[in-house]
């Protein structure tokens, strides 16, 4: 048995799929989307991150480093990532948890206890878990093993995916689960693959083939004005959706939010952080006029 | 001293524009359904608390000429006849429930036989910076001159304090226990729904039948009984005297008034103070009024901990709403109206303030009077009714600080009533708190109610249980669990005075194992609890012998039949109940001892007791180690959830069954309202991270900053313990507005309210509130006037707290997921 990469587990998850849900963030993801907000998803390995605010100097890691890898500077402690090797005993001593190490690879028995000490609040609300990351399809394995474990205890399950894998893959989880979430970030190719990293012709196969199954779908669109607000694109998206199989004629605008700038800083990554713009309510309702000029109910958060 | 303004009326956020009931009218007046309304509550947020020195000049001047002349229930039945005699009778211009126990709204009586206020803490009250109660310098020189003097030295107070144990005033001085009883009388009742179906006159028929039947040949406590059952009877005609006064005064107004609609309006109101509380209601209006005259005489006769509640109103009511809208005698606004008007009665009953220490202390005016809404019925057939629904508008409409008011839900109570309910917890009113009434009907049988008895019952005050109408059930006062911790650890040494606490334990130093610090601390806990038993036990034959509640006691089953009074095990049940506080704060001390002393062995015991002692000055990586590195009870986490199961059973073994002076028992219930901020101030740090002086955990909630796991992890944590074993558990979450903003948003809080329910949780309650807004409050408290804040078992306003609570509000967990 693999054990996955997990990065966060968040309970009374609220937004992410029907009832109270328990989301499970694998850390890893294929795409490199530019406004990417959580940053510390997007890497497959473990990371550690450092947070200057909460460091009250104790030196503990100092003290502790087989590697003498840290040093400390004004600004507070930075580490040479060539002498780094990630072992984490920065993390464990540090009194304040201003080191944190990021992905843990947990087995799937510990996994499943703490989906399982949920499930009173998936029967009350028909709720359940969901798998989102970084992208769950990167650790398929493991994933489709959680996924059967859910299902033998009735779980609703739902897996938040960028629909960027094998088609062998995708269609194995769509055996195994209830609901995808889904991005359509881009219609245009070449936008999309200078912004996110990749062609969206192999993510636009997936959902057409997937769309064939007992499996619901639901849409979201990350919205970054100036990026993906013009008429161009949210016609193109529209008219993808309603090419597709079943009657599947929502999706949830994700308003883009310029909060991430600090988790870039605390990974140590100040540069990989660009500024988009949040889109304004005007552009948000413009989007959902022409949504429903194509028959799609477009509605903001989700 | 402050002065307050009234320029904002307005809720700061309409609850309109979240889609409620209440659309707010453009006026300049503030909230309500209507002109009258929107008067009478802008009267009642307006008026400053004051103090009357009426009824205690009356009382005074009666026990002069009477004391010693009668058996104390016929004084006591008397002394309060003659109050409603002569007492200053209130008629306000809008009203349509009449009556208040001062001369006016917000003017609250003293009460001296209980306990005596001193010049000095009238000074203290008319100063304080926390809300104050304005009295006059002739009024203070009156009372020096005419009042204190007489009582002097026969306040139960003073007797009391002069009885009291070396042991049990060392644990209270040090904090260890609260006494609810040295300034009020026991009260805590709650009514059933037997003063809708009979008036005072079928009262006294029934207390003349059980004095005619009383056997003097055989039962040696014929005369006790007599005695007893005559003050009862001067008791009902008080009330019914009060009534007739306030008949007189309509009849008076109507003839003088030009206005004809007002004119018909007092003539109605002099007709239903003619016929209630004389006889049964038999209209809406009547009922509430009925409700209302009663309330106010068991708070004018004596002044019960907590005030009066009148129980499952809105089931009460519904017969008369239900036939009066079928026979086309009333309407639904008509109702809501008559209905709006009591709500704001309430709301002019401020607590009787406290004298000494606790005049100061004590921020809250709170009188804790709470409305039951929805709930089941005495069949077990759900008690939501278009009653339940009205209350809960008014609630969101006046949003005024009393009455408090709960939702009672059980597994057969409609989804539209806990999703409107949720829709008014939205609104950050801090009201309604939700109670799960399949669990506390549970607790009431546990605790040996009849199955009828149990479910006629609910909660009053903040969280306890009670059988309404019924029980006697006294609070006798809180239970400081960390300060028991804390003298543990100090050996029964207080460390913040250096002087005798408790007993001595053993030095902590020595402790081989997490077991044998276990072990002291229970012993210790033993002993506090039987100092606070002690002393309870003879403060019940205080009030027993010297102050009888002869009307409260008409009211409540079976006092009558036994010819026994309220205190005196007249009731057909008799609990007496010891809060117990900051199970958080406990079990993340034994937590991080355990931790880290004895299995990690990263700290000895020396150097945290140090650390402690010094308030972790020199020692902040030991605190911030303990802090980030400890498993803390309310995260779902079974290391510290164990520990905080066994101190709850362990607690339960210390109080349940320990006999009380009426043949029956004490239990337990979790609750602290605001005294884990008192209880804080009295302690140095402790061993969980908390510095000195900070407030501890309240009720069954984690540690403030504790649970970091969200709301369904605090609630797995909490379903550990088993509520039913209790007589309340308490339990606070705070929200933002962004977890509440969409319906589905509502409908799963509604689910995570069930999830808690299904799992035996007795009792949670929201606070939505955003701490940019309370840091705004702080900045400009003017313009915040509104802000109502759910504090640990009540509401308040935010404004009215002092810095401390503030501080306490801001600090707890918020629960933001976005």
């Amino acid at each position: 048995m693999s054990t996955g990469l997990i990065f966060d587990i968040k309970k009374y998850a609220i937004n992410d799929g029907p009832g109270i849900r328990l989301t499970v963030f694998f850390k890893g993801c294929n795409l490199a989307c530019q406004w990417c907000h959580n940053p510390e998803s997007i890497s497959v390995k473990r990371q550690k991150m450092y947070n200057a605010t909460k460091c009250i100097g104790s030196k503990k890691c100092l003290d502790n480093c087989p590697n003498d890898a840290l040093i400390l500077t004004e600004n507070g402690i930075v580490t040479d990532v060539n002498a780094c090797n990630l072992c984490g005993i920065c993390a464990d001593v540090c009194p304040t948890k201003a080191f944190e190490m990021l992905g843990e690879f947990k087995p799937l028995d510990n996994l499943m206890k703490i989906i399982d000490n949920e499930a009173i609040f998936f029967d009350q609300s028909d709720g359940g878990v969901t798998f989102s990351g970084g992208e769950p399809l990167l650790h398929a394995d493991y994933l489709i093993a959680a996924l059967k474990e859910c299902g033998k205890r009735y779980y609703h399950r739902v897996v938040d995916t960028t629909a960027f894998s094998s088609l062998e893959t995708i269609l194995e989880v769509a055996d195994n689960t209830e609901m995808f979430l889904i991005d359509l970030k881009l219609m245009d190719d070449a936008q999309h693959k200078k912004l996110t990293g990749v062609s969206n012709r192999k993510i636009h196969n997936n959902i057409r083939e997937i769309s064939k199954k007992e499996v619901d779908i639901l849409f979201r669109m990350p919205v970054i004005s100036g990026v993906n607000t013009a008429d161009e694109n949210t016609v193109a998206t529209a008219k993808f959706i309603n090419s597709l199989e079943g009657e599947r004629r929502i999706i949830n605008l994700l308003p883009y939010h310029s909060i991430a700038e600090n988790k870039y800083k605390k990974l140590g990554n100040s540069k990989g952080f660009t500024l988009f713009e949040e889109p304004t309510d005007d552009q948000l309702n413009h989007m959902i006029k022409v949504f429903k000029e194509y028959g799609i109910q477009a509605t903001v958060g989700g | 001293m402050k002065t307050v303004h009234n320029t904002l009326t307005q809720p700061e956020r309409p609850a309109s524009a979240e889609g409620n009931f209440y659309t707010p009218l453009k006026n300049n007046i503030g909230p309500g359904m209507n002109a009258r309304v929107q008067r009478l509550r802008k009267l009642s947020f307006d008026a400053e608390p004051s103090l009357s020195i009426e009824r205690a000049q009356i009382q005074t001047d009666f026990y002069k000429i009477n004391y010693g002349k009668y058996a104390i229930p016929i004084l006591r039945g008397l002394n309060y006849l003659n109050i409603c005699e002569k007492k200053t009778i209130y008629f306000g211009k809008d009203e349509l429930i009449v009556g208040e126990r001062g001369p006016a709204p917000k003017c609250v009586p003293t009460f001296p036989e209980l306990t005596c206020h001193s010049v000095e803490d009238f000074h203290v009250l008319n100063k304080r910076d926390m809300q104050p109660y304005t009295i006059s310098q002739e009024d203070i020189d009156t009372y020096e001159r005419d009042i204190i003097p007489y009582w002097e030295g026969k306040t139960i107070r003073e007797r009391i304090f002069s009885h009291v144990p070396i042991e049990w005033k060392r644990a209270y001085e040090a904090g260890l226990f609260t006494e609810f009883m040295e300034q009020r009388a026991p009260g805590h009742t709650a009514l059933d729904g037997k003063i809708y179906k009979k008036g005072m006159l079928d009262f006294k028929v029934d207390i003349q039948h059980e004095i005619d039947k009383l056997d003097f040949l055989n039962d040696k406590h014929a005369t006790d009984r007599k005695e007893q059952l005559t003050g009862m009877l001067h008791s009902c005609d008080a009330a019914i005297v009060f009534a007739e006064r306030h008949a007189d005064r309509a009849e008076e107004m109507a003839a003088v008034e030009t206005d004809e609609n007002r004119k018909l309006e007092l003539l109605k109101i002099a007709k239903v103070c003619r016929w209630v509380p004389a006889n049964a209601p038999r209209t809406f209006h009547e009922a509430v009024q009925m409700y209302w005259f009663v309330h106010l005489g068991t708070i004018t006769e004596l002044n019960g901990w907590d005030a009066m509640n009148p129980g499952h109103f809105d089931q009460h009511l519904t017969p008369f709403y239900e036939k009066e809208i079928a026979e086309g005698t009333l309407t639904r606004d008509q109702a809501k109206e008559i209905l709006s008007c009591f709500w704001i009665k309430v709301n002019n009953h401020t607590a009787p303030p406290k004298v000494g220490i606790t005049a100061k202390e004590s921020g809250t005016y709170n009188d804790f009077t709470n409305i039951n809404i929805g709930g089941v019925k005495i069949d077990g057939s759900c008690g939501v009714s278009d009653v339940s629904y009205m209350m809960l508008e008014i609630v969101e409409e006046l949003h005024v600080l009393q009455p408090g008011n709960s939702v009672h839900v059980s597994a057969k109570t409609p989804e539209r009533f806990l999703r409107e309910a949720a829709k008014v917890i939205r609104q950050g009113h801090g009201y309604p708190s939700v109670f799960n009434a399949d669990v506390y009907i549970q607790e009431m049988l546990r605790q040996g109610k009849s199955l009828e008895d149990a479910r006629e019952g609910g909660c009053s005050g903040c969280i306890e249980v009670g059988a309404f109408g019924k029980e006697a059930y006294v609070l006798t006062g809180y239970l400081n669990v960390p300060k028991i911790v804390e003298v543990t650890l100090n050996n029964g040494i207080n460390p913040v005075t250096g002087e005798i606490a408790g007993i001595q334990t053993g030095d902590p130093r020595d402790f081989k194992d997490f077991e044998e610090l276990y072990q002291a601390f229970l012993k210790q806990l033993n002993f506090i609890v039987e100092q606070k038993i002690l002393v309870s036990n003879y403060i019940d034959r205080m009030f027993a012998k010297y102050s009888p509640a002869t009307f409260l006691s008409v009211v409540i089953d079976d006092c009558i039949t036994k010819g026994r009074d309220y205190y005196d095990a007249g009731p057909r049940y008799n609990t007496n109940y010891i809060q117990c506080t900051g199970l958080g704060t406990v079990t993340d001390s034994l937590v991080a001892l355990k931790k880290h002393v004895f299995e990690d062995k990263n700290f000895t015991m020396d150097a945290v007791l140090k650390a402690v002692s010094e308030n972790f000055k020199n020692d902040e990586i030991m605190r911030q180690t303990i802090l980030n590195d400890t498993p803390f009870y309310g995260n779902d986490a079974d290391y510290a959830d164990d520990v905080a199961l066994r101190v709850y059973n362990d607690l339960f073994d210390a109080i349940d069954g320990k006999p009380n002076t009426k043949g029956e028992s004490f239990h337990l219930n979790m609750l602290s309202t605001t005294c884990h901020v008192y209880f804080g101030k009295v302690m140095g740090a402790t061993p969980n991270g908390r510095l000195a002086q900070k407030s501890i955990s309240d009720g069954t909630s984690p540690s403030h900053g504790a649970d970091t796991n969200g709301p369904s992890a605090v609630i797995k944590s909490l379903t550990k313990l088993d509520h039913i074993k209790s007589g309340g558990t308490l339990l606070n979450q705070r929200f933002l507005p962004s977890l509440l903003k969409r319906d589905q948003d509502l409908k799963k809080l509604t689910q995570l309210i069930r999830s808690y329910f299904a799992m035996g949780g007795h009792h949670i309650q929201f606070n939505i509130v955003d701490t940019a807004t309370l840091y705004a409050a702080q900045e400009n408290p003017e313009d915040y006037k509104d802000l109502l804040v759910r504090m640990a078992g009540y509401s308040d306003y935010f404004n009215d707290m002092n810095a401390d609570l503030q501080q306490e509000v801001i600090d707890r967990t918020e629960n933001d997921s976005f």
